[in-house]
């Protein structure tokens, strides 16, 4: 179980402390497929990077199956099983998929076990395991091959901060298949940043925040009727017409 | 003839493990320690002792030639000449490579003099490693020079590594390549402590439809310097390339110098470097996946010179 009492995150800008994250308390217990959703710049991403251990909060506190884990390093956090998938996935010159894969499982994953974890998220392992993690993937295949480390890790805590970003609206499609495939097999919690309707439709809890703060939670069913049509619930034809996809 | 030391510094550089197959010539401290020939491929000491003629027949296929250099002698300093002809058709691999165990307090030195003739159509795959240990005061050099001459539609890929332990190493290169030849190089080197490493190439395409891909991936650490100094000169209808890629950490030193020449009107030449340290991204990435900062650092490494 995943708690934070109380976080606050303030940055310094130009001389002035402005507050990304105030006051936030949220609760994700364990076996739970939650999404946190709110407009552009109400802290999404910050508030995933404060639970991944990338950001350290500057007030509150964060706690993992009960333990305090407020100063513990990403390397601390990912051991104790809470795993981060990137907005925007990192590249590496030389380091290969199943290389990649492997260090995510911690143990020297079998070819085969690693082509599973690829055809999870719809990749064809044949033509992946080898290729290199670097420019020459697109960025729906560097997202789904970010997806199928978070797999092989198999955590108990999986964070996912806008997968839908980067990626073409063909690729976003896919990409929901994954989910809600992932829904039904993993073990632990997943817990996804996202303002995307589709995404929002297969969470068992919303979270909507905005300001830097968690304004509303509830059970899917009761709080997704109320964000269609806002900035938390952007529908697909929505991406298609602002362009987002095309990115 | 082959001592411990000497069998282990064999497996870093040639991944010796026992005598190879093929032919070969294991030249140790100064001296030839092992040779092999076979029916088609003939190693003859020069008359001057200054090195040896390997020589490979027309329409040899699928054999290879070893010739590793072990020094584990403080002191002992060496120029080696090799040469190499390559008969049309061919297609060989040859594995050299020089390791050097110094314990001593003197300088030890070896080096190696390569000259390939490629015959038409002959294909070569050369692999080079180089590498150095021995805790004494006494510093390891290495200066290879490579000369490489094409005929027609010779092609050639060369591998050179050297990722450990060699204090000072200038390496020279020149090709000079015939019409439709293709050399393909890969050059890996990390350097550390404050070594000095300086690559130069020059490489002429001499030829229409002559091409050449000359890339060099280099980490520098520490206080060492690294200089990486590539020419291609198209002299002919021909395409060329040539990259420096390298990761710069601590204080160390990165000189990259990519040149071209074009004297012909269909010459296509391109040159990119690019220098920059570990994205810290990168290392957040495997941090994520577990693996504390150093580890993350070292895979990254591992990566980028394999």
């Amino acid at each position: 179980m995943l708690e934070l009492k109380h976080v606050a995150f303030e940055v310094s800008v130009d001389g002035k402390s402005k507050q990304i994250i105030r006051d936030l308390s949220l609760t994700v217990p364990d076996h739970m497929f939650l999404v946190i959703t709110g407009p552009n710049g109400s802290g999404k991403s910050t508030l995933a990077k404060l639970i991944a251990g990338i950001e350290k909060p500057t007030a509150g506190q964060i706690l993992f199956n009960g333990k305090d884990i407020t100063q513990a390093s990403v390397t601390e956090r990912a051991q104790m099983g809470v795993s981060f998938a990137f907005q925007q996935p990192v590249r590496f010159k030389g380091i290969c998929v199943i290389d990649l894969l492997r260090i995510a499982a911690g143990r020297d994953l079998s070819v085969g076990d690693a082509c599973a974890y690829l055809s999870e998220v719809g990749l064809c392992a044949r033509d992946y395991i080898r290729r290199e993690v670097d420019a020459s993937l697109s960025g729906g295949e560097i997202k789904r091959i970010e997806i199928a480390t978070l797999l092989a890790r198999g955590t108990q805590l999986s964070v996912f901060d806008e997968p839908e970003a980067g990626i073409d609206l063909w690729s976003f499609q896919n990409l929901i298949r994954v989910f809600e495939r992932m829904r039904e097999t993993v073990n632990g919690s997943v817990l996804i940043i996202s303002h995307q309707e589709r995404i929002l439709q297969i969470a068992d809890r919303i979270a909507v925040l905005s300001g830097g703060t968690i304004t509303k939670t509830g059970p899917r069913e009761e709080l997704l009727p109320e964000l269609l049509g806002t900035t938390s619930a952007v529908s697909n034809c929505e991406r298609l017409e602002k362009g987002v996809a095309r990115v | 003839m082959i001592d411990r030391i000497q069998q282990h510094i064999l497996e870093e550089v040639a991944d010796l493990h026992a005598v190879p197959e093929g032919a070969y010539n294991i030249r140790a401290n100064g001296k030839m320690a092992a040779r092999n020939t076979t029916a088609h491929i003939d190693i003859i000491s020069k008359k001057d002792g200054s090195g040896i003629d390997i020589r490979i027949q027309p329409g040899t296929k699928h054999e290879s030639v070893h010739i590793p250099v072990v020094i584990s002698e403080s002191g002992l300093k060496e120029v080696v000449y090799n040469d190499f002809y390559i008969g049309e058709d061919a297609d060989v691999v040859i594995v050299a490579g020089c390791g050097i165990h110094n314990c001593g307090e003197q300088d030890a030195q070896h080096d190696g003099i390569h000259r390939f003739y490629v015959g038409k159509n002959a294909h070569v795959r050369y692999v080079e490693k180089h590498y150095g240990e021995g805790d004494g005061k006494g510093r390891r050099l290495l200066n290879p020079g490579t000369e490489v001459y094409m005929e027609e539609n010779a092609s050639m890929e060369m591998e050179m590594v050297q990722i450990k332990g060699v204090d000072s190493t200038v390496r020279r290169t020149v090709a000079k390549l015939a019409a439709g030849a293709k050399l393909v190089v890969r050059e890996r080197l990390m350097t550390h402590g404050d070594q000095t490493a300086e690559s130069f190439y020059v490489t002429e395409l001499n030829g229409a439809h002559a091409s050449a891909d000359i890339v060099s991936r280099s980490v520098a650490k520490d206080a060492s310097y690294q200089k990486f100094d590539s020419r291609i000169v198209g002299n002919a209808p021909c395409t060329g390339h040539t990259e420096c890629d390298a990761i710069i950490m601590d204080k160390a030193r990165i000189l990259a110098v990519p040149q071209l020449e074009a004297n012909d009107l269909d010459a296509a030449l391109i040159h990119e470097a690019a220098i920059g340290k570990i994205a810290g991204e990168q290392i957040i990435k495997l941090m994520t996946l577990g693996l504390t900062e150093a580890q993350a650092e070292e895979q990254i490494i591992n990566g980028f010179l394999k």
